[in-house]
């Protein structure tokens, strides 16, 4: 499956059967994201904006994760913890940006 | 708060987290005083900081434990050896003395010597997260703050603290009789903090002394260093500006290498790369274990840490005890060891 992450305005496209979650799939990529606590929805240095057209196609938020975006800066409806979306093949097409704080 | 007189030690570990605590124990099994500095005001490193609730599953014997009580667990089983912590403050330089040892210098001033350096600082030093918000740099130290200092300092003054957890609450709290006004500012309505911390923040934003407004910071206003007041954007998208004349983000921490990108240590993409037998960095006597560490097969667990330290510990012995001959014993089994644990029948 792809999927698409912007950094700074940069658009990077990612090929990977991966169901990894998809901070982990980004970095593997070579994203700059800075995911400080390593993926335990701790630190909210994962944070991404979902394209409003996936926003309702990946997995809910949890309240944790939630709780844990108070730490994160510039949040929207569509901001989510990229550690805690899994990758799976439903979400072949994905779009995302990677939110400022969280480039590393 | 200086406390400028030499400290001489054996070993000295920078950072307390469960890598760096666990060294402690193989140290001490092997007859060497550790004195330990780190950052937070805790020890734990972040198992304390980032998730001291949350459950870790991969520790040998322990089923589940959460961070703090794994933290809690570490102190127990190394207080036999006594180390001696310096918290709050971050070790800013490493030298090497002409006799071969190492010396250290603290934020705070304290300066310690030690034959045997061991970096056990994880992903690096912990520090306040900084709102990406254009321009703020120029308020700092003036206007805006990551910690409060002294209270004193927010006398009168009308402010801001943004944030929803603990640290948000309690200086709500505690700055709330000082200040002019003083407005909480948070993007929900609910708060990751202590239940009876929000509890009293309600009763003060109820009693007309607190003004809480739920929304997140969008810029700054002010000039000269001076802030005037904050522009805020609530989830409607509607934005408007509360006055004020000092901003507390507490947004949690972060962490960043810090000054051990200064020691003169060989780096690899910000981690110290070490040999698999004694955990050494590129300088004899400077060791490396837990995450910031990289070598073939690096896995960034805490048991990688744990058997780090355990090896880490040998060579340290060699330098620390150069005319003493190492001898390999089993705790289960050896009246030395177990006299050294104080628990020899």
């Amino acid at each position: 499956m792809k999927i698409f992450v912007e950094v700074e305005g940069k658009q990077h496209e990612i090929e990977t059967t991966s169901e990894l979650p998809l901070m982990e799939v980004m970095r593997d990529a070579g994203i700059p994201v800075l995911a400080s606590c390593g993926g335990s929805c701790a630190c909210a240095t994962c944070h991404v904006y979902v394209d409003p057209a996936w926003v309702d196609r990946v997995p809910p938020k949890s309240p944790d994760e939630e709780a844990t975006l108070d730490g994160a800066f510039g949040i929207e409806y569509n901001s989510r913890l990229s550690c805690q979306i899994a990758m799976a093949p439903e979400l072949d097409g994905l779009k995302v940006i990677l939110a400022p704080d969280a480039i590393g | 708060m200086s406390e400028n007189h030499m400290i001489e030690t054996d070993v000295v570990i920078v950072g307390a987290g469960p890598c760096g605590l666990f060294a402690v124990f193989e140290l001490g099994l092997n007859d060497m005083k550790c004195h330990v500095v780190d950052i937070l005001d805790k020890v734990g490193g972040q198992c304390a900081e980032l998730y001291p609730e949350k459950p870790i599953y991969d520790i040998p014997a322990l089923p589940v434990v959460s961070g703090q009580e794994l933290t809690d667990r570490l102190m127990q089983q190394i207080e036999p050896f006594k180390p001696v912590f310096h918290l709050n403050q971050m070790v800013e330089s490493l030298t090497k003395l002409d006799d071969g040892r190492w010396k250290m210098m603290t934020d705070a001033g304290t300066n310690l010597v030690a034959k045997v350096v061991v970096i056990a600082a994880g992903g690096g030093s912990f520090v306040p997260k900084k709102p990406p918000i254009k321009g703020i740099d120029a308020y700092e130290g003036a206007s805006v703050f990551y910690s409060v200092r002294r209270m004193e300092t927010f006398r009168d003054r009308t402010i801001v603290i943004a944030g929803g957890g603990d640290s948000a609450l309690d200086w709500t709290l505690n700055l709330a009789p000082l200040a002019k006004k003083l407005t909480l500012v948070h993007r929900r309505d609910e708060f990751r903090a202590a239940p009876h911390s929000v509890a009293a923040m309600r009763e003060l934003v109820a009693a007309g002394k607190v003004d809480l407004r739920i929304a997140q910071i969008a810029g700054l206003e002010g000039e000269g260093g001076q802030l005037s007041g904050i522009q805020l954007k609530d989830d409607k998208g509607e934005t408007s500006v509360v006055q004020c004349d000092a901003l507390l983000p507490f947004y949690g921490l972060t962490m960043k290498l810090g000054p051990v990108a200064q020691f003169g240590l060989n780096l690899h993409e910000n981690l110290i790369p070490v040999d698999t037998e004694k955990f050494e960095t590129s300088e004899p006597g400077v060791f490396a274990i837990g995450d910031i560490n990289s070598y073939p097969g690096k896995l960034k667990l805490i048991l990688s840490g744990f058997h780090e330290a355990a090896l880490m510990a040998q060579q340290a012995f060699r330098i620390v005890h150069p005319d003493r001959k190492l001898r390999f014993q089993y705790t289960t089994s050896s009246s030395d060891l177990q006299q050294k644990l104080g628990v020899a029948a």
